[in-house]
């Protein structure tokens, strides 16, 4: 058995700066039993319940996020990394928990509260996203002028010319050839996709991007581009971005601060360099040590 | 005249769970101050604490117990050791400067950019902080034909000049740095001792870690080392 003792720091920021805050988010996929909290979690290590199959993906997940910071999530493929993610982009609702969003210090809104509809407009005007499968984040039938559209209709823009000329001024921004914007996505390589989606994510000027292992299963030189351009836009547009990945290397680039995640648990959350440099729990111990 | 900083107690270990949970404890009952304007230097055999100490402060490092009582501008006095994470943000900005022995940047940003990073980061516009940061370069004497090249190509002495030159740059309150007159020659390190005599003027605290008692220790207020 190890021991581990959460040290008593208070892991959140400066109170009137946060933008966006998840308290205690809980979400399951199963039937549950009188057993699956005992058989579940990261001192077991698993997330599934031996007894009746039920995968916890989160649970009790606290966070807060300060306007114009980059929070890395670290842990490994079953965590609940993305399910986490899914909840904040509204498209997974949790079972028990709040997502406060506050822009400019106003009123707090729960986001878990929204309907469809709300939610929808939501996610379109306020958040964006990007996914390591660009097919996720993309209608691969759609050129990219199409794609970009599509996110600016749903987010209520009406005008073909202005959404013709933020579509080429997103291309320019994400270092795209804007002369390729009736081309469908199969003829871009995959570093390119991966513009396209962040030009996509970025069209309605989101308070919040989410990126999804964004750079995994990109070459070398390819991911250090987009990790470079993702920097740009941080730096220019001050934009709060929540970036999940399983590589320390990319957290470490861009986030100042990082939660490590393990078995639907928040294990670990502290300052980048801290966690590199003095990861305190066992999970977090062997992810640093693992890294190439 | 309260100290800026007054580390009471300090202890720090490690816990290596993936060898069978042994601790180690380099830190032992650290217990110093340092005002403002005055300059601390911090000696002692390889493997003794010293860069644990300034990791702390820093908090890279989270102590296990003890007090890191530091006099912020922005928040009052504060434990540096149980402070929130985004309290450590705004100080590492503002106040709080750290010179690591070895420079860590992107391969792919240049030497001027490399230096002015922390003065973006405090929301200085890109013109005012070039302009800054070239100043900082020339003083630094490196050659105005690396400004525009990556550091990672720089020999080891040039490397520790634009480190040291990132940790003066945002004039912070409270200086840590390790070993900064290591791998520099007589003249560079003759700059050095003059750059940290400026910032001392300006009231900055100093806290260094280094082998070097002749050289840089001849001009530190204050020595400090471990109890045997």
């Amino acid at each position: 058995m190890l021991h581990f003792v959460l040290n008593d720091r208070v892991n959140n920021v400066i109170d009137e700066d946060w933008i966006l805050r998840v308290d205690h988010l809980y979400k399951h996929f199963g039937p549950t039993c009188a057993d699956c909290h005992q058989l579940t979690g990261p001192t077991q290590g698993r997330s599934h319940c031996p007894r009746c199959g039920t995968v916890w993906a989160c649970v009790d997940v606290n966070l807060q996020l300060a306007k114009g910071e980059v929070l890395g999530i670290v842990g490994e493929s079953g965590s609940g990394k993305s399910t986490l993610l899914q909840m904040i982009h509204l498209a997974v609702q949790p079972d028990r928990g709040h997502i406060w969003y506050r822009a400019n210090g106003e009123t707090a809104h729960d986001l878990t509260t929204l309907n469809r509809y709300e939610a929808r407009l939501f996610r379109n005007t306020h958040l964006g996203i990007v996914y390591q499968r660009p097919e996720l984040g993309l209608n691969m039938r759609f050129s990219i002028g199409g794609n970009v559209a599509e996110k600016l209709l749903l987010a209520e823009w009406r005008h073909f010319g202005r959404i013709r000329a933020r579509t080429t001024e997103l291309m320019v921004k994400t270092e795209l050839p804007p002369e390729r914007i009736d081309d469908e996505p199969p003829t871009f390589s995959g570093g390119m996709l991966q513009r396209v989606q962040i030009a996509k994510a970025l069209a309605s000027r989101p308070a919040i991007l989410l990126l999804d292992e964004i750079t995994s299963g990109l070459d070398v030189s390819v991911q250090a581009r987009i990790l470079d351009l993702l920097r740009r836009i941080q730096w220019e547009d001050r934009i709060t971005m929540l970036l999940v990945s399983h590589d320390l290397g990319v957290v470490r680039q861009l986030a100042r601060r990082t939660i490590v995640m393990k078995n639907g648990h928040i294990v670990e959350a502290g300052l980048t360099d801290q966690i590199l440099e003095d990861p305190q729990h066992p999970y977090t111990q062997l992810l640093v040590s693992s890294a190439l | 005249m309260q100290p800026l900083l007054e580390v009471d107690h300090l202890v720090k270990s490690f816990t290596l769970h993936l060898i069978d949970g042994r601790t180690i404890t380099p830190v032992r009952d650290v217990s110093l101050t340092v005002h403002a304007g005055e300059h601390l230097l911090i000696y002692g055999r390889s493997g003794m604490g010293k860069t644990s100490i300034l990791k702390c402060i820093y908090r890279t490092y989270i102590a296990d117990s003890g007090h890191i009582w530091f006099s912020s501008q922005q928040f009052g006095r504060i434990d540096l050791r149980l402070a929130a994470d985004d309290v450590i943000l705004h100080l590492r900005e503002r106040e709080i400067g750290f010179c690591s022995q070895f420079l860590r940047v992107l391969p792919r940003v240049s030497a001027l950019d490399t230096i002015c990073e922390p003065l973006y980061r405090q929301g200085m516009d890109r013109t005012t902080a070039r302009h800054i940061g070239q100043e900082w370069l020339e003083r630094l004497g490196i050659a105005r034909s690396l400004w525009p090249a990556s550091p990672i190509t720089f020999s080891g002495g040039e490397q520790q000049r634009i480190n040291l030159g990132r940790a003066f740059i945002a004039r912070p309150r409270l200086l840590l740095l390790d070993e900064p007159t290591a791998s520099l020659d007589e003249g560079t390190k003759r700059i050095v001792i003059e750059m940290i005599q400026a910032a001392q003027h300006d009231g900055t605290a100093i806290i260094s870690v280094s082998h070097d008692l002749a050289g840089l220790g001849a001009y530190a207020d204050r020595k400090w080392t471990f109890n045997e």
